[in-house]
C-alpha cells in the first residue's frame, strides 16, 4: 500500500497534473537553446515590426510604437518537438489579435512569421488569433535575451515551439498555406503537442 | 563570445547524416552558395546541429546551404541553397 501510494505521487508529480503533453520531459528550470543559425542583433533604433497583406506592407510599428502598444501578461507551459517542456514561463507581449486587427484583410486565412535570418514559420489564421499566439519582447520581468529571440519572438504556446519563431519582424497575413522553414522538411504543419504532430504524417 | 557561437560546429559534424545518403566523402565535396556564390569544402560549412534538423551555412554570408531533418523512416535534405556541388571522383 505504501508502495502503491508512492508510484501514484510520483506519477502526478511527473506529469504536473497532466500538464505534459505525450513523449516530453519536464526541463525544471534549464532553458534550452536550439539555433539553426548565428543570432542576429539588430538595434533597436533599426528594429520595425511589419503586417504584410500578401506581400504589401499594412501596418508597421517602431520599437517605440511597439512598446505603447497594450501588453499581456502571460503565464504558459511551453514545448519543444525535441521533447522537452517547461512549465509556467512568464512573458510580456502583445496579442496578435490586436496586431492583425489593426489591417483589413477579409480573405487572411493563414498567417507566416518572417524573422530576422530568414526563417519562417505558418500558421493558420484561428491558430495565431482568438487570444492564443502573441509577439512577445520580455521574458520573467526583463528584456528578451537575444538567445531566446529578443528583442522580439512569437509566442504561440499550444502548439511546438518551433511555431514561436525567434527575432521575428513580421506577419504575412495570406489566403493560401505557405509551410515555413521546418514545416518544409518533414516537420508537421500544425505541430500539436497533445497530439503529438511532429513530423509530417503524423 | 556569443553564446550562439558554442553550437556552432564546422562541416565535419554533418558528416555522417550526409554519407548515410550520398555515397561520396562528403567533407570534400564543394559547395557554392547559391546566396554569395562562394566556395567552400563541406568540411569548412558551418554547421547548427542542434535546431530540430541539421542546419548547414555559407561560412562567407551565413546563408543556409543545405538542410537535414532526419524523422521516423525518412531523412529530407534540402539542397536549393547550393548551387552546385563538385564531387572528386575517387
Amino acid at each position: 500500500m505504501v508502495i502503491s501510494r508512492g508510484f501514484l505521487g510520483r506519477r502526478r508529480d511527473g506529469d504536473r497534473g497532466g500538464r505534459l503533453p505525450p513523449g516530453q520531459y519536464d526541463v525544471g528550470d534549464r532553458f534550452p537553446v536550439l539555433s539553426a543559425g548565428p543570432t542576429p542583433h539588430t538595434p533597436l533604433e533599426r528594429w520595425d515590426f511589419t503586417v504584410e497583406i500578401g506581400r504589401q506592407p499594412a501596418a508597421r510599428w517602431s520599437w517605440d510604437e511597439f512598446q505603447a502598444l497594450p501588453h499581456e501578461e502571460i503565464s504558459v507551459d511551453i514545448h519543444c518537438v525535441t521533447k522537452w517542456s517547461k512549465f509556467d514561463t512568464r512573458w510580456s507581449g502583445v496579442s496578435l489579435d490586436a496586431l492583425i486587427e489593426a489591417v483589413s484583410a477579409p480573405m487572411a486565412a493563414f498567417v507566416v512569421g518572417f524573422s530576422d535570418g530568414g526563417y519562417t514559420t505558418n500558421l493558420p489564421l484561428a491558430d495565431a488569433t482568438g487570444g492564443k499566439a502573441w509577439i512577445v519582447d520580455r521574458y520573467d520581468g526583463g528584456p528578451l535575451d537575444p538567445e531566446h529571440g529578443g528583442p522580439a519572438r512569437l509566442l504561440v504556446p499550444h502548439l511546438y515551439f518551433w511555431k514561436s519563431a525567434k527575432w521575428v519582424r513580421g506577419l504575412r497575413l495570406l489566403d493560401h498555406d505557405e509551410p515555413g522553414f521546418w514545416e518544409t522538411l518533414g516537420y508537421h504543419n500544425r505541430g500539436d503537442p497533445w497530439l503529438e504532430q511532429r513530423y509530417s504524417g503524423d | 563570445m556569443d553564446h550562439i557561437a558554442a553550437h556552432r560546429l564546422d562541416g565535419n559534424a554533418a558528416a555522417g547524416r550526409l554519407e548515410d545518403v550520398f555515397a561520396v566523402e562528403i567533407t570534400s565535396v564543394r559547395a557554392t552558395c547559391n546566396g554569395c556564390g562562394a566556395t567552400a569544402a563541406v568540411a569548412e560549412l558551418t554547421v547548427y546541429a542542434d535546431a530540430p534538423g541539421t542546419v548547414i551555412r555559407c561560412p562567407s554570408c551565413e546563408a543556409v546551404v543545405m538542410r537535414l531533418a532526419q524523422v521516423p523512416g525518412s531523412t529530407w535534405i534540402d539542397l536549393r541553397g547550393a548551387r552546385t556541388l563538385q564531387i572528386p571522383l575517387r
